[in-house]
């Protein structure tokens, strides 16, 4: 199990979103797995093609993710994600 | 029941209404600090619909069915496995506009997108399907056919229903141009005759060109007018061939913003610009240009207006006419409503940012 927090940014439109304790062997996965119990934040974080927004990052144990593309960094157990909004403008 | 005005701005969803002689004010913001890319009234359900444009979460549908009181968000099209360019995946970059498909098709509604996609939903928004026959249209895959204006990809802003025949659709799209289906969109001419595209080496081409805004007469719907980068068109046969209704000496000519009247075919409301280049009011005065005999002339009307010193800007959707109430809001937040069909104006409020859209409900 890994473990995943997320900017409180994220809260305003899921409510019950927490510090969660997760399955998954990748970034990949353990997205999926964030998905079935908030239904639609994939698309608050991945455009149409799985790609992660351009002003979304994830990092793992302290570390960005490399592939955004396809989300295929390794996640391992006890491992600590946390998912950020990029800094902007405006 | 009173009219509201719904105005789609960088910063939420403002709602004013009019209590009594045009004394408008702010009743409600839903998503406050959210920007707001366009607003949709569905006059068959009276549902409100909002696209939302986040900074970090992409773009995001949003409907009510109480005029605001509650908000559920509703599915967004996608552009998965479709590409814009052989080997290149599309992706959805903005929610432009919606329109009913008719009265005689419930549930049925058309969404305009960039780049370029005009999608479908049989099921009031719960699923969403590309037209193909338009995406697959050989302009399309042309870049000296649909390109990027202002915007890295061409986008549909403007979806107009015929309301004698739910099957004839147009779109407009910067930059391409008008396209209409006569067959409920499964396949589409463009209707570009007469237009001019001043930018292009062929300013005639059949497709490339920049109707920045384009609205239909319903009252006759063969009808249509459209503000465009090059200047303002009309067509009296339904884009069989369109009209140079602009100004003498270029004003007015550059725009973005157009009104039209409901019951007069003739008479239309366009706010200039300086031109493409210097995109300022004319000659730093905030004008609105009417014309009561289909574009042959024009009278500038000021009055309530700042006549000097002025840089706002109206985009294509933040000028909107119902009955004898007209509205624009601006670039730089500022909201001016006529009651008077536009014979003078009041600024209602100079702190709301930038408007992006207006609808009456």
């Amino acid at each position: 199990m890994a473990k995943i927090k997320f900017t409180s940014a994220l809260k305003r439109f899921f409510p019950s979103l927490s510090e969660t304790e997760i399955e998954g062997r990748s970034v990949k996965e353990v997205l999926y797995n964030v998905e079935k119990i908030h239904p639609g934040i994939s698309s608050y974080l991945m455009d149409d093609n799985g790609v992660l927004r351009k002003h979304v990052n994830i990092f793992v144990q302290g570390d960005l993710i490399k592939d955004r593309n396809t989300l295929n960094d390794l996640v391992n157990h006890n491992d600590e994600l946390l998912v950020f909004q990029a800094l902007s403008g405006g | 029941m009173s009219i509201k005005l719904l105005a789609g701005t960088s910063k939420g969803l403002i709602v004013l209404i009019n209590s009594v002689n045009n004394d408008w004010k702010i009743a409600e913001v839903y998503f406050i600090g959210l920007p707001v890319s366009f607003i949709y009234v569905d006059e068959r359900t009276h549902t409100w619909w909002v696209g939302i444009s986040h900074r970090h979460w992409g773009e995001k549908l949003h409907f009510s069915l109480d005029e605001g009181k509650s908000w559920q968000e509703a599915n967004i099209p996608d552009f998965k496995n479709y590409f814009y360019r052989p080997g290149k995946p599309a992706t959805l970059k903005k929610l432009w506009t919606m329109q009913h498909a008719g009265v005689d098709k419930p549930g049925c509604l058309w969404l305009g997108t960039e780049p370029g996609g005009l999608f479908f939903s049989n099921d009031y928004g719960k699923s969403w399907e590309l037209t193909e026959s338009l995406w697959n249209h050989p302009s399309r895959l042309n870049d000296n056919q649909w390109f990027g204006a202002g915007k890295d990809f061409p986008f549909i802003h403007s979806i107009i229903t015929d309301p004698r025949n739910s099957d004839h659709v147009y779109i407009g799209v910067s930059c391409a141009g008008v396209f209409k289906t006569t067959d409920g969109g499964k396949s589409w001419q463009p209707k570009n005759k007469g237009l001019v595209a001043a930018y292009l080496p062929n300013p005639t081409a059949e497709v490339g060109h920049d109707p920045h805004r384009v609205l239909l007469c319903t009252i006759n719907p063969d009808v249509l007018w459209q503000q465009n980068h090059c200047g303002i068109f009309r067509t009296c046969n339904g884009g069989e061939s369109w009209d140079d209704v602009s100004g003498e000496n270029k004003f007015p000519y550059y725009g973005f913003a157009l009104a039209i009247d409901e019951q007069d075919t003739k008479t239309a409301w366009v706010i200039p610009v300086q031109s493409d280049e210097i995109r300022i009011p004319f000659e730093l005065k905030l004008t609105v240009c009417k014309t009561t005999n289909g574009g042959k002339s024009w009278t500038s009307i000021n009055q309530g207006l700042p006549a000097s010193n002025t840089f706002d800007l109206v985009l294509r959707h933040a000028f909107v006419k119902h009955k004898k109430t007209i509205a624009f809001g601006t670039n730089n937040g500022n909201l001016y409503i006529s009651d008077n069909v536009g014979e003078s104006w009041q600024l209602i409020s100079h702190n709301i940012s930038t408007v992006n859209c207006l609808v009456f409900s």
